[in-house]
């Protein structure tokens, strides 16, 4: 139960959504826009949030596109983990939806909501900030299509009132040779200790983490490590692990030296596959 | 744009009729399932869409109603376990392959189930059937009578 009320809103239109969104700030109404929803009923039902509004905005078009042209692939933000696995579209962001939470939660969680949520994991980005992604948000002062890496620096900036439209893929990514692993602590629908997504561009590998750091990144500099392939997979994993942007995420599921144990383990695995040609 | 706040009244499809119910709009489906309806297979149980004992089928595909505003549910088929009638092939391979011990998370798991059957007519590779069957947990661990029963239900003819 949700100890509280709030005044639901499902717009038609994107216009209509911000629009609202704005009203109701202006009035000193806290809202939240609303997509899957298990987070915000979850930080609702224990107090942690008290929105005043929320704005479903499931039924805005331009938010549930999940089609491709000749360019890219277009992914609306309400687009659940479910679909997009299943369309087979992406199998990289497929593989990395299929590892989220657990399959009926997958029904429900969205793009959107993945992304620009308060659980640090956010593992569907890791697919988007290697294969030059697109983004589209919406706000108050129109439409804003950016690189997906300008709007997330392991999570979303917005502007006040924004939400995402939006994501776009080119299509070179979507067969592009990729790799996805994820290794927990525990069972297979933890939180991961290690996250990664590669992907091969030019015969050289792109990579992004989550689980490693507090927050999910790609690091150029890990990448340029690793694909110096005059030095053993061993060194190459060896001195990656020494490039992450902050100490290794400590927690109760791994402590941050362990996670670093696992993170090298896992790149060396990988690398030798890729020497191996058996990706 | 629809609006709703306060007190209003809806209609749910649920099971194959339709019910006009008076909610809140934060009011959980499940709530309103178990609370205003007397439809109490679906059972409350983490509340935080972990253990899945409140699973009910929307549209096909298995949700969280706990996880899930009763206002939501508008325009959308819901089957609850009352639904299957208790003759459903899930059901009958339940009983028949002993796949519970107190019984509270078995209506999530028999949704669960049919969805998957739902959605994947012929029997699926055990890696979706293990998909499927980690959104739930049974904390008496009938987990390998549970998977027989799967594979009992997709040998049952319908």
């Amino acid at each position: 139960m949700i100890p509280f009320n709030f005044i639901y809103y499902r717009p038609d239109s994107l216009k209509e959504a911000v629009d609202i969104f704005a009203e109701l700030q202006s009035g000193g109404k806290g809202a939240v826009y609303y997509a899957g929803g298990s987070e915000t009923i979850t930080m609702c039902r224990v107090g942690s949030i008290q929105p005043q509004a929320v704005i479903d905005i499931k039924n805005i078009p331009d938010c549930a596109l999940l089609v491709k042209d000749i360019q890219m692939l277009h992914l609306g933000s309400v687009c659940t983990l479910t679909q997009i696995h299943n369309s087979g579209l992406f199998p990289l962001l497929g593989l990395s939806c299929g590892r989220i939470a657990d399959h009926t939660n997958q029904c429900r969680i969205t793009l959107g909501g993945n992304l620009s949520g308060t659980i640090i994991y956010r593992e569907t980005s890791l697919p988007l900030l290697i294969s030059d992604a697109e983004i589209t948000l919406f706000g108050p002062e129109g439409e804003r299509i950016l690189p997906f890496k300008n709007v997330f620096n392991g999570r979303m900036q917005f502007k006040p009132g924004e939400l995402i439209v939006q994501v776009g893929v080119p299509v070179w990514a979507l067969s592009a040779r990729h790799a996805h692993i994820k290794k927990t602590a525990n069972e297979k629908i933890d939180y991961p200790l290690v996250s990664l997504a590669a992907i091969w561009k030019d015969g050289n590998i792109r990579i992004a983490f989550s689980g490693v750091c507090s927050y999910p990144f790609r690091s150029e500099q890990i990448e340029a490590v690793l694909n110096d392939r005059t030095k053993s997979c061993a060194e190459r994993a060896e001195n990656a692990a020494g490039l992450l942007p902050e100490s290794a995420y400590s927690d109760g599921e791994g402590t941050g030296e362990y996670r670093l144990f696992v993170l090298k383990n896992t790149l060396e695995e990988l690398l030798e596959d890729w020497d191996n040609a058996l990706l | 744009m629809l609006c709703y706040e306060g007190k209003v009244v809806i209609k749910l499809r649920i099971n194959g009729e339709t019910h006009e119910v008076t909610v809140r709009p934060s009011d959980l489906l499940l709530d309103v399932l178990r609370e205003q309806l007397g439809l109490t297979g679906a059972k409350p149980g983490c509340l935080n869409g972990d253990c899945g004992s409140c699973t009910v089928v929307a549209d096909g595909w298995p949700i969280k109603s706990c996880l899930m505003l009763a206002v939501e549910a508008e325009g959308h088929d819901i089957l609850t376990v009352e639904g299957l009638g208790g003759i459903a092939p899930i059901q009958t391979a339940f009983v028949d392959m002993d796949a519970f011990q107190c019984g509270y998370c078995t209506s999530g798991f028999l949704m669960v189930c049919h969805a998957l059957k739902t959605q994947n007519p012929v029997m699926p590779e055990e890696s979706v059937i293990e998909d499927w069957l980690q959104s739930n947990l049974c904390r008496c661990t009938s987990y390998q009578e549970i998977r027989r029963a799967v594979r009992t239900m997709y040998k049952t003819p319908d």
